[in-house]
């Protein structure tokens, strides 16, 4: 029964995401004329890069009026903004790291410019000496990731051209020392990112020497899981806070626990037959 | 912080150990040329970029090269590579590739100095380059030519090139881009050691407990070697210690578990310190038994000059008045308040002014006593040096003094083994000789040196500084085996093995890299030929240069494979083949010597250097060059005569008499290690390349790079440079030279490893290099023998003071400049910058500065600034974070980007005992675009 239910879910997805696809299709065929119905439409396009501060996807959408001034102000050409057949929703500012990555200016002359707080300065903002004060280390367009099969640090290739291209250098990206059993006397020098530090610059993505980046940056919502708060690392002070408000909610449901206790105990006699 | 560091260490290694028991370790793969149902072949090589000497196997498939593995049976490497080397494969095949010779012409199709570049024969390129030799020789003699040679030329190219030049044309005036690289650990070496070349190898790094880096950015010039290092570290995170010395913090931090920030030069005054604590304050860490057998104590003059131009010189040439004012420190200094108390055994005092009378006298030293040695070095206190030598403004006197104690001790530690690695933050120095000889003094004291595990390490920058440069001899004053010009019994070695009449071989060799350049703008040099470098892009105060090449009365010829600023600034441009499109060999930092065969036909109508050389020796006659001669301070006499009662008839070719004689001949073109291979020297190939005279090349008839490798190992058979024959080089993965007995040498000087030193009878180590082992004896100043006295076997251990650059920054240039490389770009990057994955990876340089800095002065990150010295200028971005962090008041900026031309802005100061550059320290301003 219940698998059944699941995949029912899945189905309606599923065919959902692909008539959304050929509407897009559809639509992009039409060119500009029904833009609203396509910006409606590709809400979902789920591997879009924000410029530093952008709001939640869903909220960014609303706010953002296209009126293309952060992307008149970034001055390395990163952002652009959405036209048809970007598969984006069109006329909203966006990044591809691999073609050109946020260079992190200091004074993040794309966010002042927002005139509606799509782009929220206090959020790439720092109290320095009770003065907000502008700083791209806040900011979280995304999260470096890498594919540890196409990275070749993790063949021993002394590479780390990402560890070096990144602006957070030795917190955003570390690197990890490895001993290498095969040679005996060559440690691996492999890259291992930090969410906490890495802002999604993608100046990592940018300089991997491999043909396809074999690190790249993902919207933080995608790229990240979450543990959830019922298990501290016993060896690791630290992780204590998260359970910092954590919910006392703490009752679980499963399929086993559906039916009430007494409802579970008279009912099934057919059992002792 | 090295205690949060050894903790991660420490639990990498655990998870890596707990890792490797469930890895199965794929088997060695093998060096199979063999898979012949392919339709690709394997075969090895080596990298073609650092001095680490990685073993690469190549895959060629229809005449191009699509792959590279690294070699997994090389020891060096174990089939790693860094990043460069990780794209050996894409570096022959950038689009711009030069594929035919270009010369300068007029519409009437004559050279013309001003002219366009345009196509022409191989043919007319050498009737043009015969027909400016010899107008040169007509003027200027044998010293009217000059080569920049290479420490990336293959061995056997090297060879051909100083063959013709000191054998045929009788010039000595062939100097390699090594000498911007590598001459102070050659003069550090030979008045040390009195013969070239460390006497250690890599396997020390798995040995040793103790890394120590002075001025070398391992992890971004060496990482396969720094990967070793790691490993180390990680066997044994607690006991083996790494240190970094730098000027700016780098990548070698990383792992450090200390790291020394020092000012500029002030490296003389640590090593100095820890000479100090160990001769005052730990002399029970001395090892007299070893330094009394082995080891004498030395010193030279301390008032030398700076290897500039004197002011007179300058302003002969044109130099401006701010550049006159560094040039009249080659004539005198006053001493500072700095300097002063290291100078103290020379009895002068802050303000006094220093003549330096003694620049000709350079590398003259002498014996001095133990108790004169430990006289000089008692001003090198923990107080004085911390107080010159602490480099980053922010970091207190009392956490650097104790960083200071700590590196003594772990260096005076008798249960401690110890390797000093350097590269060009020690060799690229005003003082680079002396402090090359600093850190054998340090090892010595202790005993720490030709052991496994311990000694002071060079480590080399180019991948045949060692192999081409220094062993062949490819500087003026250089002969092959570590012979050198003004000796006549060499000289007489090389005539005899050369087969020329005695006295052809010039016995003056003065037109050092820096001298060519001089020589051509003062218009003494009027012919050069640059191989295999980029000394108009790599050399320090390019303008001058520059603007002599293109001067009116002088032709300069390039042989590159890609257009680059040397061929620009040309007048004739020769394509020439890389790496794996001909025949060669190359020789690491360890001595490792490593063959490979043509891979490929060369792009175009390139052709070999080799090729080059040996076609233009067909241009010359005996009689041509082989007359009386003029040169500095003399003649060379007529050898005309001679040369017939050899049986040479005038008419001779120096092709006939230096290549296509019977002993080349002899070497067959049928031989086994040939079979199924490309020689385009040898046979000629299928592009069928018309040649020099105009007709289709078909190739010499003997196997030229057999004969030059079979000639030239003559030289150091027998005299501690043994090497192996060319066909068991072609079967093996390098040998590390002396090759004796078929057996390669780990360590040399310890009669444990090495049988030159056993032979030498002199109990556990002999330091039997031959050059400089007689001494007059004297005090700190001066000699005060006048007979000298023998020191056979023996090693010296030097005093040098530490002195103040000629150049430091004050209130109109208030910055210092350090140059130096990225992991992503070989040298001027003519290679590198055009592989597309190392032009995205790092496109330009960049312009390190400490953030505080860059805000003072006004900069956002990003921001592109002037940055200007006394002789010029260039632009760069402003990059506060990233790689290199630099303490306040010291700007970092690489040099592979032509476009960032830093070194216009960088002195042509050099060590004048090595005469190589410092390209580490000058005095810039820097100012907004």
């Amino acid at each position: 029964m219940s698998n059944l239910e699941s995949k029912k879910i899945v189905i309606s997805e599923r065919r959902k995401f692909l008539s959304l696809m050929a509407q897009s299709v559809g639509l992009s065929a039409l060119g500009g004329m029904v833009w609203t119905g396509y910006l409606q439409e590709a809400k979902s396009a789920p591997l879009i890069l924000r410029p530093p501060g952008a709001r939640a996807e869903s909220e960014f959408i609303r706010m953002c009026i296209k009126c293309g001034q952060c992307v008149s102000a970034c001055p390395y050409n990163t952002l652009s903004l959405a036209k048809p057949g970007d598969h984006k929703p069109m006329g909203t500012p966006f990044y591809i790291p691999r073609q050109m990555p946020c260079y992190m200016c200091t004074d993040i002359p794309c966010v002042p410019v927002c005139p509606t707080g799509a782009l929220d300065k206090k959020s790439v903002s720092s109290q320095i000496e009770g003065v907000e004060t502008l700083d791209i280390t806040k900011a979280k367009m995304g999260l470096a990731v890498v594919d540890t099969e196409s990275c070749i640090a993790f063949w021993g290739i002394q590479c780390d051209a990402c560890y070096r291209a990144c602006p957070v250098m030795d917190s955003a990206i570390k690197l990890e020392y490895r001993r290498n059993p095969r040679t005996g006397k060559h440690a691996f020098l492999i890259p291992i990112v930090n969410s906490e530090t890495c802002t999604g610059c993608g100046l990592c993505e940018r300089a991997c020497v491999t043909e396809k980046a074999a690190i790249h940056v993902l919207p933080l919502e995608l790229a990240k899981g979450s543990i959830g708060g019922h298990y501290i690392r016993g060896w690791d002070k630290a992780d204590e806070k998260r359970l910092e408000g954590i919910s006392t909610d703490v009752t679980t449901h499963t399929k086993r626990s559906e039916k009430s206790a007494t409802d579970y105990l008279n009912s099934g006699e057919e059992m002792f037959k | 912080m090295s205690l949060s560091r050894r903790d991660f260490l420490k639990t990498t290694a655990a998870a890596s150990a707990a890792a490797a028991v469930g890895i199965s370790v794929p088997s060695e793969l093998k060096a199979a040329a063999e898979h012949a149902e392919k339709d690709w072949r394997w075969d090895k090589a080596v990298c073609r970029f650092c001095g680490t000497g990685c073993g690469i196997m190549m895959a060629t498939k229809e005449g191009k090269v699509v792959a590279v593995k690294g070699d997994p049976a090389c020891p060096v490497n174990r089939g790693l590579n860094c990043i460069k080397g990780y794209f050996n494969a894409k570096i022959m095949y950038g689009a711009d590739r030069l594929k035919e010779p270009l010369l300068r012409m007029n519409n009437k199709g004559e050279f013309d100095k001003h002219g366009q570049f345009k196509p022409v024969s191989w043919k007319r390129a050498f009737d043009e380059m015969e027909k400016h030799i010899k107008a040169a020789f007509k003027v200027g003699g044998p010293e009217a030519i000059g080569v920049f040679g290479s420490g990336q030329y293959t061995i056997q190219e090297g060879y051909a090139a100083a063959k013709l030049m000191k054998a045929g044309f009788r010039a000595n005036g062939i100097d390699p881009n090594a000498r911007h690289c590598m001459a102070s650990a050659v003069a550090g070496f030979i008045q040390t050691f009195g013969i070239d070349e460390p006497a250690g190898c890599y396997d020390d790094i798995e040995l040793t407990d103790t890394v120590v880096t002075w001025g070398a950015n391992m992890a971004e010039m060496h990482p396969i070697l720094w990967s070793r290092v790691s490993d180390r570290k990680l066997t044994s995170p607690d006991k083996v210690k790494v240190v970094n010395i730098s000027t700016y913090t780098h990548r070698c931090s990383d792992l450090a578990d200390i790291e020394i920030i020092f000012s500029p030069s002030t490296d003389l005054a640590l090593w100095n310190y820890i000479a100090h604590e160990i001769v005052y304050n730990y002399p029970e860490s001395i090892d007299w038994d070893f330094v009394k057998k082995h080891t004498v104590f030395a010193t030279g003059f301390a008032n030398i000059g700076y290897g500039m131009r004197t002011e007179a010189d300058a302003k002969k040439n044109g130099y401006s008045e701010k550049e006159l004012e560094i040039n009249r420190k080659e004539d005198a200094k006053v001493i500072s308040e700095k300097e002063a108390p290291g100078l103290a055994h020379l009895g002068v005092k802050a303000g006094d002014t220093m003549k330096m009378d003694k620049a000709g006298a350079a590398g003259a030293h002498w014996e001095i006593s133990f108790e004169d040695f430990k006289k000089a070095l008692a001003p090198y206190t923990l107080d004085y040096v911390a107080k010159i030598a602490k480099g980053n403004p922010d970091e207190s006197l009392e956490s650097f003094k104790a960083k200071l104690q700590e590196l003594a001790k772990l260096y005076v530690d008798k249960n401690r083994k110890i390797v000093s690695f350097w590269t060009m933050g020690m060799n690229q120095h005003q003082r680079g000789t002396w402090v090359n000889e600093q850190s054998y003094m340090v090892h010595f004291l202790l005993g720490k040196q030709a052991k496994p595990g311990s000694g002071a390490f060079s480590l080399t920058g180019q991948p045949s500084a060692c192999g081409t440069a220094r062993e062949v001899g490819t500087f003026t004053h250089r002969l092959p085996a570590d012979m050198v010009v003004d000796n006549p019994k060499h000289r007489d070695v090389c005539e005899k093995v050369w087969k020329l009449p005695a006295g052809t071989l010039n016995g003056v060799g003065y037109q050092h890299i820096m001298n060519i350049h001089r020589q051509i703008e003062s218009g003494k040099i009027k012919f050069a030929w640059i191989n295999v470098c980029n000394p108009y892009q790599d050399s320090a105060n390019a303008e001058h240069w520059i603007k002599a090449a293109r001067k009116d009365d002088n032709f300069i010829v390039c042989s590159d494979a890609y257009p680059g600023i040397s061929a620009k600034v040309s007048d004739l441009i020769l394509p020439t083949a890389m790496i794996y499109e001909k025949w060669g060999a190359y020789g690491n930092a360890e001595r490792r010597t490593q063959h490979w065969r043509q891979q490929v036909l060369p792009v175009g109508e390139a052709m070999s250097d080799t090729w080059q050389w040996v076609e233009l020796s067909k241009r010359f006659t005996i009689a041509d060059v082989w007359g009386e001669q003029s040169v500095k301070g003399g003649k060379l006499p007529n050898v005309i005569e001679g040369a017939k009662a050899m049986g040479y008839k005038p008419t001779d070719t120096l092709y006939d008499v230096l290549f296509a004689n019977d002993y080349f001949k002899s070497f067959k073109t049928d031989d086994a290690v040939g079979k199924g291979f490309d020689n385009s020297e040898v046979f000629g190939d299928k592009r069928a390349v018309i040649g020099s005279d105009g007709k289709e090349w078909k190739g010499y008839g003997f196997f030229i790079q057999k004969a030059l490798w079979e000639e030239y190992r003559k030289f150091g058979l027998g005299h501690g440079h043994d090497l192996a024959d060319f066909d068991t080089y072609h079967k093996v993965r390098g040998l590390k030279w002396p090759v004796v007995d078929g057996k390669e040498t780990q360590w040399r000087f310890n009669a444990k490893y090495d049988p030159y030193a056993a032979k030498a009878n002199t109990g556990e180590f002999a330091f039997y290099g031959l050059a400089g082992k007689a001494l007059k004896r004297g005090d700190l100043t001066k000699p005060t023998s006048t007979e000298t006295f023998p020191l056979p076997n023996k090693a010296k251990i030097f005093f040098r003071p530490y002195m103040d650059p000629c150049e430091m920054p004050d209130k109109d240039y208030d910055t210092w400049l350090c140059t130096g490389r990225v992991l992503e770009h070989w040298h001027s990057g003519t290679m590198t910058m055009r592989v597309p994955e190392l032009y995205r990876a790092v496109p330009e340089a960049l312009c390190y500065m400490h953030p505080e800095d860059a805000k003072a002065k006004g900069f956002k990150q990003g921001d592109l600034i002037w940055i200007e010295s006394r002789r010029g200028s260039c632009k760069a971005h402003v990059e506060t974070r990233g790689r290199n962090r630099t303490p306040r008041g010291l700007v970092f900026v690489p040099w592979f980007d032509e476009k960032v031309f830093i070194n216009k802005v960088c002195l042509d100061a050099t060590c004048p005992i090595s005469k190589q550059t410092d390209y580490k320290k000058c005095a810039v301003k820097l100012y907004k675009a």
